[in-house]
């Protein structure tokens, strides 16, 4: 059996996920950081986009992750976001339309933040 | 029925729809207890996760950051007092308030100014009435905060405390607000904010006696840094404005079952005194019945002889 890493993945209202995992890959401001167990202890800021984790009984969750932290120690990663939501959970209708409007209303912020959600949605 | 009689009658159905207001109240405040507190209990693992990452950035680098290091003169100190907008909560909003006037006067006698910022309408109303200023205040969500709310209160703090102290920035930062201990105690308290001292950090995460690993920063310990305690914050307003919505709701419930109990005691003693009364007025009635009916008796018996 592979070695594992613990992952949480908490939003600042709730734990929106947290298991055994091989691979988390998230986004960090310079770019995407996958992190195996055993990866020497990380702090990274992550950027607005999906966090793909795969489980150790070799499924894979991907999240919509809004700004946050990413932080690896003794095995123990934790995802920490403003706001998280599982793929399974994003409503893509929703997303769509909000994609729609934002494009229309020209607000960068919320444009990426619908086009994460979706990219997130279409990942699993 | 005697007017005497008809008024206690009256009271005492004032009385009974006054208890049952209360008592519903009470029940209300009672079950948002209970959903309050489970916020507060889904809102302590992030929390703690960015204790620790503070504690580790704060600890495993030599990074002096403005909001880590105690400023040499602290020349202005913000303060953010967490009421609520309503009352019928007994003594919560005053002890809240007195708490943050306790605070405010230590910090002038410091020879600091203050910034008061408030949440809550009932803290807002108190300064105004008072004619003090208030830097800033935010009302409306204090039954039921969201992380988007801590948001727009952290941020003008954030925004403060960033400002040079020349152009009318602030050096310090503190929070009064109502800790929830129980459901039968709620204490108001004052803590600050910022500056972080990082050995009370470590201490309130219990990671005083954890070795914490050398971290790679990913960009850079300042960055990280940077990016880091503004969440701190916010997550620190967000963990203050949930206690104080519990213990808001502690309080109510409290007021309310005593304000039940009491409408329930003043119940009890009108009935009897309106029972009192129904029955002297029964035994008026009787003594009158009886008291005519002699006369008549004696006037008849008169008339026979």
């Amino acid at each position: 059996m592979a070695a594992e890493l613990h992952v949480a993945l908490v939003a600042a209202d709730r734990e929106v996920w947290s298991g055994e995992a091989t691979l988390v890959v998230a986004r960090t401001t310079s770019g995407d950081i996958g992190v195996m167990p055993g990866h020497q202890p990380l702090l990274g800021v992550l950027e607005s986009g999906p966090v793909t984790i795969r489980t150790s009984d070799g499924g894979t969750v991907v999240a919509a992750v809004h700004g946050g932290f990413i932080s690896f120690a003794d095995n123990k990663l934790s995802l920490l976001a403003e706001i998280a939501e599982l793929s399974d959970e994003i409503d893509v209708q929703s997303a769509e339309r909000e994609l729609e409007r934002a494009k229309a209303e020209g607000d960068a912020h919320a444009e990426r933040r619908a086009d994460v959600r979706l990219r997130a949605a279409a990942a699993s | 029925m005697g007017a005497q009689l008809r008024v206690y009658k009256r009271r005492i159905r004032s009385v009974t729809a006054t208890k049952k207001i209360t008592k519903a109240m009470e029940m209300i405040a009672a079950s948002r207890v209970v959903k309050a507190q489970r916020k507060v209990a889904a809102s302590t693992p992030y929390a703690t996760e960015l204790t620790r990452a503070v504690t580790a950035v704060g600890t495993g680098s030599n990074t002096k950051h403005a909001l880590t290091t105690q400023a040499e003169t602290v020349v202005r100190s913000a303060v953010l007092l967490l009421t609520s907008d309503r009352g019928l909560a007994g003594a919560f909003n005053s002890n809240a308030i007195k708490a943050a006037e306790q605070l405010t006067a230590r910090l002038e006698a410091e020879g600091k100014q203050v910034e008061t910022y408030i949440v809550g309408r009932r803290g807002l109303a108190h300064y105004n009435f008072r004619e003090r200023k208030v830097a800033e205040s935010w009302s409306g969500f204090t039954d039921e905060p969201t992380y988007a709310d801590a948001k727009k209160v952290a941020a003008p703090l954030i925004e403060a405390i960033e400002k040079e102290t020349a152009e009318g920035g602030v050096d310090e930062i503190h929070i009064v607000f109502t800790e929830f201990v129980s459901m039968m105690t709620q204490t108001a308290l004052d803590d600050r904010l910022l500056p972080l001292s990082l050995d009370e950090v470590a201490q309130e995460s219990g990671a005083k006696d954890e070795i914490l690993p050398l971290y790679d920063f990913e960009p850079s310990a300042e960055d990280v840094l940077d990016a880091l305690l503004p969440r701190y914050v916010e997550s620190r307003v967000y963990n203050a404005l949930l206690q104080s919505a519990a213990s808001k709701h502690a309080a109510t419930r409290r007021a309310m079952k005593s304000a039940t109990d009491n409408a329930g005691e003043l119940i009890e003693t009108l009935s009897r005194l309106a029972n009192a009364a129904r029955q002297a007025e029964i035994t008026q009635e009787i003594s009158e019945i009886v008291g005519g009916s002699a006369a008549l008796a004696d006037a008849t018996a008169g008339s026979d002889r």
